[in-house]
């Protein structure tokens, strides 16, 4: 009996060291290959966004995989994250000198701000059901865009000053700064992102979720997603855990948007960063990368972010390219035709998830 | 007065262009049970095709119309038959994501053919605006076609559904379909059907959509679809008169919203009207309840 | 004074009057069942008594405490535990974390204690896994702790929800129909099962059941409903040999 319990605890062990290796050994390929010059320009940029993905992918990972909710409003909570840190970051330039000091509070603020959010928007959201809380989650990720886009911050001698209709009626002193300018975003946050710093965040994402889910916690989670009803006759607090899975995960996505708004001189809300496509392109990296399955959603972000990059040769193609690929693998992986197929030739999918695409209900 | 006269008539006109999307949205949820996020796009493409054809070509509009929806109609059913039959009985979210890849296709193909320019749309409608109150509110032609479209259609699909076989075929897979199966229905011909009748709306609105707010793009589709989707949902989704009374309201609320309170917090505001009605009555205006049995 | 006590209990749905003047007594360590043709309102009888439904009258005791009305969990956490008639598992967690979950309520740290994984977690865990192992070995599944749930065969399923319910630490079992399904002799082993269970852990066991040999082997009182009313109450064999009884299960 021992000894079985030791290796069902060592299984999972070694799976989750794997991850944690995988992240560790790409960070120092990546760094061994930019001090060889050996990366280009254009890769350089990528990697904090890239870093930002697998943050992005791997928590909502926790709200459709853990949880069992769909979510598409994601980019929403990330959008909290990157504007309440890149607020806090401009008003404490001076009061906090140190960039380090003040980046790690930057994502505290980020975080808790996210967080926050998650909260409200988890307590009217996680009362609805399947396709129906998908589409509210939509609606409040667009809610936050919008709001975002109206807000004109300014700050002067004589404290802040806040307006939703332009940067004049802020009636700022001479001497004043604008913070927030509406659609025009925040400019001038400290760019303290770095492609280390994203490793970081992404260990300590993937040390909360993974031991999350491997605990008492995790396991109530998940056993709201597996019988909502079987779960409330052993005592399991659905709404407690409902909503404490879908705060982490926003908190987490808000620590993306840190990284996300700390790595731009610019930081405006547009639907292309913080719309619903973004929400829809990170919950193909869960799906893709097989729901539930937290190393596979790190390999779909960084392979997705990737391939229309590596397809930059084809110009106008890639994208079409990119949305044929989405299909045929959906179809290869998802179908019951596509299914027989794979078993028959025991095929090992590059996303090879242990439970593809299962119904998260 | 005739100010807020008027924005209630441009409202009931776009809820009008909402709601026919909202009818495809609908009818494809209660069939296939699924959300087909490419519908937004379908919308596109038929526009595209009215251009190219009544702009492009020199065809009359009418012509025009009639390739588009026909077009429309075949591309409907060979998204369906290639990209989600073989999902069928798949998990939900699979067949999502695989619609987001058509709805990604469908964009790249525009722009590749189109290119990422804005192309004017030469309105397809000639009827004079009607000028009421002695000048004081004037109604676009666009505004009673569109309005006066949209009703044909809620009538004729609703006799459809209600009289035709194949439309009572519809309800039947809609209420289940393996029963319907077992009870003779062609379950993929039916759902084949549904994709059709859901894309040559998709094109009509696209005509509709594109002669009173002028600009093509390859993204034209994706925000009203969106719309239409949230419409389809706040009057219940799979319910057609939800679809009806949703995209009105939801084009109604926009308008005045836009009007009113601020044009750039028009769609949050849609969003939140949503929200409001989804926490009263969690499966829509028109929505049915469904209990899990214990 | 028994464990359970119902008196007067009586939900309606709409117009329809499910159950009607419901009243059981049920002692400490009794197997108790609860019989009667199709759509007499057993399930119901098992919703009302663990708040799936709220009643529109009458009351439940439970070991003294008014339990009537209460929330789902609430009454878990007041000793009644549960089957279900269409077996409702944790899937895709093992069979080991399934009864696991059934502990959750027993075995506590908090959330944070658990990403830090503080000492409390390695010593909680631990307790939690044996005690688990323990209840799986009672029914046999020892051998398949690390399997998904699904995968395992039905009756091993019946028996893994019967030890998740108890993990939950119950006064009183409710078991949904435990042997649909189940050829005789899986019936004959779960009747020996559901006695060893109740002599183990002296538990007082409510069962709904179709099987008479299960029925009238096992248990010691019975109530017949019929089109949710009672028909018949009582010792076991007085019960079955009721005219009453026979003609509501094999007609006139």
């Amino acid at each position: 009996m021992r000894q079985m319990k030791t290796r069902v605890w060592s299984k999972n062990t070694r799976s989750n060291l794997i991850t944690y290796g995988i992240v560790i050994a790409a960070y120092l390929v990546v760094e061994v290959m930019m001090r060889a010059g050996m990366i280009s320009s254009l890769l350089k940029g990528l990697l904090v966004p890239l870093c930002m993905y697998v943050i992005l992918a791997v928590s909502l990972n926790l709200t459709v995989g853990i949880l069992g909710e769909l979510s598409l409003g994601h980019a929403g909570f990330m959008c909290v994250g990157a504007f309440s840190s890149a607020v806090f970051s401009k008003c404490m330039l001076e009061a906090v000198p140190a960039g380090g000091v003040r980046f790690f509070l930057a994502i505290l603020v980020g975080a808790a701000f996210a967080a926050l959010f998650g909260i409200l928007v988890g307590i009217p959201v996680l009362r609805l059901k399947g396709d129906y809380l998908a589409i509210v989650t939509l609606a409040f990720g667009e809610i936050i865009k919008n709001i975002v886009n109206v807000i004109f911050l300014g700050r002067d001698s004589r404290g802040f000053h806040i307006s939703t209709k332009d940067a004049f009626s802020l009636n700022l002193e001479a001497d004043g700064e604008m913070i927030i300018n509406g659609p025009q975003g925040i400019t001038g946050t400290p760019q303290n992102s770095s492609f280390f710093i994203g490793i970081i965040l992404i260990l300590i994402t993937l040390f909360i979720v993974i031991n999350l889910v491997n605990s008492r916690t995790g396991r109530a989670i998940m056993a709201i997603r597996d019988n909502r009803i079987a779960a409330e006759s052993v005592g399991i607090n659905i709404t407690k855990y409902k909503l404490l899975a879908f705060t982490v995960s926003a908190s987490l996505a808000g620590v993306a948007g840190v990284l996300y708004a700390h790595n731009l001189s610019t930081l405006a809300a547009t639907p292309k960063n913080f719309g619903y496509n973004m929400s829809i392109m990170i919950l193909v990296f869960v799906v893709l990368g097989g729901i539930g399955n937290i190393r596979g959603s790190i390999i779909a972000a960084v392979v997705l972010t990737l391939l229309p990059e590596m397809l930059r040769s084809l110009n106008d193609y890639r994208m079409l390219i990119y949305a044929v690929v989405l299909i045929v693998t959906m179809i290869f992986t998802s179908s019951p035709g596509g299914r027989a197929f794979r078993e028959r030739y025991s095929l090992k999918l590059l996303f090879g998830g242990k439970n593809q695409a299962k119904e998260g209900e | 007065m005739m100010g807020f006269i008027s924005y209630l008539v441009n409202g009931i006109s776009l809820g009008s262009v909402y709601a026919i999307i909202a009818l495809g949205y609908t009818m494809v949820y209660g069939i296939a049970k699924m959300l087909n996020f490419a519908h937004g796009d379908v919308i596109m493409i038929g526009g595209f095709v009215v251009f190219t054809t009544v702009s492009g070509m020199g065809l009359p509009p009418m012509i025009g119309i009639l390739i588009s929806v026909v077009a429309c109609t075949v591309l409907g059913v060979v998204i369906e038959r290639i990209a989600y039959k073989p999902l069928r009985g798949a998990s939900k979210l699979a067949v999502l994501i695989t619609a987001i890849g058509v709805s990604y296709f469908l964009q790249n193909v525009a722009l590749l053919i189109y290119g990422a320019n804005t192309k004017s749309f030469t309105s397809v409608v000639t009827i004079p605006p009607l000028s009421l109150a002695g000048g004081s509110l004037i109604i676009s032609g666009e505004t009673m076609v569109t309005i006066t479209a949209c009703i044909v259609i809620m009538i004729v699909l609703t006799s459809f559904i209600k009289y035709s076989k194949s439309g009572r075929a519809m309800l039947a897979v809609s209420e289940d379909s393996g029963a319907a199966q077992l009870m003779g229905v062609n379950v993929n011909a039916t759902i084949a059907l549904t994709f059709a009748i859901g894309s040559a709306l998709a094109a009509i609105a696209g005509v509709l959509l594109c002669s009173s707010y002028p600009s093509l793009t390859p993204y034209t589709g994706a925000m009203p679809g969106i719309k239409a989707f949230v419409a389809a949902v706040f009057g219940g989704i799979g319910s057609i008169p939800g679809a009806f009374i949703g995209g009105i309201l939801l084009g109604v609320i926009e308008i005045l919203g836009k009007a009113y309170i601020s044009s750039q917090l028009a769609d949050a505001i849609v969003f939140a009207v949503l929200i409001v009605v989804l926490l009263v009555k969690p499966t829509g205006l028109l929505g049915r309840q469904i209990q899990e049995k214990v | 004074m028994g464990l359970l006590e119902v008196k007067d209990l009586g939900i309606s749905f709409g117009g329809l009057r499910a159950v009607d003047d419901f009243h059981m007594t049920i002692e400490q360590g009794q197997l108790y069942g609860l019989i009667g043709p199709n759509g007499a309102g057993k399930t119901t009888v098992f919703n009302l008594l663990t708040g799936v439904y709220k009643p529109t009258d009458g009351y439940i005791l439970l070991d003294g405490e008014n339990i009537t009305g209460k929330k789902t969990i609430e009454i878990n956490q007041h000793g009644v535990a549960r089957t279900f008639q269409n077996i409702r598992l944790f899937g895709e967690l093992t069979v080991l974390d399934n009864v696991k979950v059934g502990l959750h309520n027993h075995h506590k740290y908090s959330t944070l204690a658990g990403i830090l994984r503080l000492p409390k977690y390695y010593k909680v865990e631990k307790e939690m896994d044996a005690i688990a192992m323990d209840l799986l070995k009672v029914f046999e599944l020892d051998g398949e702790a690390d399997y998904k749930a699904s995968n395992l065969p039905y009756g091993k399923q019946r028996k893994l929800e019967i030890a998740r319910a108890l993990a939950t630490d119950p006064k009183l079992l409710l078991l949904d129909e435990p042997a649909a399904g189940m050829n005789p002799n899986e019936t004959q082993e779960l009747m020996n099962t559901i006695r060893f269970v109740r002599d183990k852990f002296q538990m007082t066991i409510l069962l709904i059941e179709h099987d008479m040999r299960l029925v009238s082997g096992i248990c010691e009182e019975l109530t017949v409903l019929n089109f949710g009313q009672i028909l018949a109450q009582g010792e076991t064999s007085a019960v079955l040999n009721d005219p009453k009884v026979i003609t509501a299960y094999l007609g006139e």
